[in-house]
């Protein structure tokens, strides 16, 4: 029976990582994220979860436990932010090249310089070539939902992969909302019981974990690593049906919003794309074609099923939460662009960067992105590819 | 009222205000509605100002962003009338609830406030100074918002503000904040 609660973003994956009652976490904190490991550390103890607590001195030190602790056959958890998922970045890599599970939920807040807590896709999207699994969640429910499904899909035996939860910092994390928690022994079955492949600490079958691979075989590795990429796509849709059973709520690859006859349609995650789906219903009450697509599964990207529920549109915008340096366009938009490359028919496909370290998204933001959209699929004629919005001038 | 409500409260940090929020929104859950609660994050200090928010609705919430036209402003520091714009965005038929002694009268005409908007007022400092010792007037806010909006019965309000306060506070405490959330029902004007 499920429990209906008032909660924030942060108890409630709390509250599904009590549920899960991982073996290790090694936890260090930063802002937002603090609050979840804080109320994680106090299940640990009131004896509520049997985790053992592993305080560092540092966000590289976190990860670089979780890899030893994950190689010695620990089902293991971090959580980070920002400037603390950027200090884990080396760790990163050799987490998802050894293929440990791991399960790190991560509070998306904006990089430094300047210093800026709040709300910003910039952290996760420098992680998104990392070799981790990314999953993307809109609001408190799908980041409960989404963090029981990630040990699911991490600890598949044909995956073997890290895996990042990601939700909306202070937007998501420090709001409260209604949602529904499944029992606690609901979980526990869901997730099941861990086994690590190979684990270091079965001394009856001694291992080796972070060979050196030069010439000979470093590519083959890397060969291999990207064709489990490949397989991951099919177990996030197996776990996803299994999680609807249990919990009613239904999951995918990407969440598609009144775009199958659409015309004109936006790309925007989390917590931006439930404001934009009521400016998607204002629209079509007024007999607008709107529709709106929020990826779900972000890394490894979907680009075959993307790029056909997309394909059909005539003018789309991808709205960007983070910017990619570098003289081109922002992170998902350069995944779009990519998905839809192969199509001889497509949409004129622009891109917004939107609120960076925390600025409002509101309404008006997504109405003005769709009037454009409206004025681009009526006269073909693109103004700016991409644009800064919300901002001042 | 409306199928969705949405709230902002004008507070000062260190006055509960947005613990008020979050008990309301919990209280709020009854009956399948869903609800949101939210401050506005900003450098946090006590007596600086700041907002929070409240969403009520029957239907899901998918609105992620600040109210810009609340149906109910609730003041929980009257300085701050002389500061800030507190009916900035107000819906025409808003309803405001002002913490002060002041008549309701004078509240509503320095509101400037329209011929449709109801201005409430409620001594909550002097009630939350009798029932807790403390100028914590966040309970008798609730009180009084309650009985305004009748979002939710008095009975459920208090068994609500018991809860949450139940695991931190002595029974001193919760009898006093209950006792506050009681006579902030009961005391509030209209004007």
């Amino acid at each position: 029976m499920a429990k209906v609660v008032a909660v924030t973003g942060n108890e409630a994956v709390a509250v599904a990582l009590r549920q899960v009652n991982p073996d290790v976490c090694a936890a260090y904190p930063i802002t937002p994220q603090s609050d979840m490991m804080q109320r994680f550390s106090g299940f640990i103890s009131d004896g509520r979860v049997k985790t053992e607590l592993i305080l560092v001195e540092s966000e590289h030190s976190a990860m670089s436990s979780c890899v030893g602790a994950s190689a010695a056959g620990g089902r293991v958890i971090t959580a980070t932010s920002s400037q603390g998922l950027a200090l884990m970045w080396e760790i990163l890599y050799i987490a998802s090249g050894t293929r440990l599970p791991i399960v790190m939920p991560v509070v998306n807040r904006a990089l430094s310089a300047p210093l800026n807590i709040h709300g910003d896709h910039s952290d996760a999207m420098g992680a998104r070539d990392t070799g981790w699994i990314q999953l993307w969640s809109e609001n408190a429910q799908e980041a409960y939902d989404n963090a029981i499904q990630a040990f699911r899909i991490a600890e598949h035996m044909d995956i073997r992969l890290p895996i990042m939860v990601c939700m909306d910092g202070f937007i998501i994390s420090h709001s409260i909302e209604r949602i529904e928690y499944l029992e606690d022994e609901e979980v526990k079955n869901f997730v099941g019981e861990f086994r690590q492949l190979n684990p270091l600490l079965d001394i009856e079958h001694p291992v080796s974990y972070g060979p050196l691979i030069l010439t000979d075989y470093y590519m083959e590795y890397r060969k291999a690593q990207d064709e489990v990429e490949s397989k991951v796509a099919k177990v996030v849709l197996e776990v996803a049906q299994d999680f609807e059973k249990l919990s009613g709520r239904k999951y995918d690859l990407f969440e598609t919003y009144r775009l199958d006859d659409a015309e004109i349609g936006l790309v925007i995650l989390n917590s931006a794309a439930g404001t934009s789906k009521d400016v998607v219903d204002e629209f079509r009450s007024r007999g607008i074609k709107a529709g709106l697509l929020k990826p779900r599964l972000y890394r490894p990207f979907p680009y075959k099923e993307t790029g056909e529920a997309l394909k059909h549109l005539k003018a789309l915008c991808v709205l960007d939460r983070a910017d990619a340096f570098g003289g081109s366009f922002g992170p998902v938009y350069l995944d779009i662009a990519t998905s839809l490359y192969p199509y001889k028919e497509k949409p004129a496909l622009i891109n917004k960067i939107y609120g960076l370290g925390g600025r409002d998204y509101m309404p008006e933001h997504a109405e003005f992105v769709l009037d454009e959209l409206v004025d681009i699929a009526q006269t073909g004629t693109v103004k700016s590819y991409k644009e800064y919005i919300g901002v001042r001038e | 009222m409306a199928d969705i409500v949405e709230i902002r409260w004008h507070g000062r940090g260190g006055q509960g205000t947005v613990t008020a929020a979050k008990v309301l929104a919990d209280a709020c859950l009854s009956g399948g509605r869903h609800v949101q609660a939210f401050p506005e994050y900003g450098p946090e200090r006590a007596g600086a100002p700041l907002r929070a928010y409240n969403r009520v609705s029957s239907k899901e919430l998918r609105m992620h962003c600040p109210v810009l036209n609340p149906q109910v402003v609730s003041v929980v520091d009257a300085t701050l009338l002389d500061s800030i714009n507190v009916a900035e965005g107000a819906t025409k038929n808003a309803l405001f609830v002002v913490n002060t002694s002041k008549d309701p009268g004078e509240i509503r005409a320095k509101l400037n406030a329209g011929s449709e908007q109801k201005v409430f007022t409620v001594d909550a400092s002097k009630i939350a100074m009798e029932c807790i010792g403390r100028a914590l007037p966040n309970a008798p806010m609730l009180g009084a918002l309650c009985k305004m909006t009748g979002l939710i019965t008095l009975d459920h309000l208090l068994e609500d503000v018991r809860k949450s306060f139940g695991k931190k506070f002595s029974q001193k405490i919760i009898d006093g904040n209950l006792e506050a959330t009681r006579r902030g029902y009961e005391e509030v004007k209209e004007g």
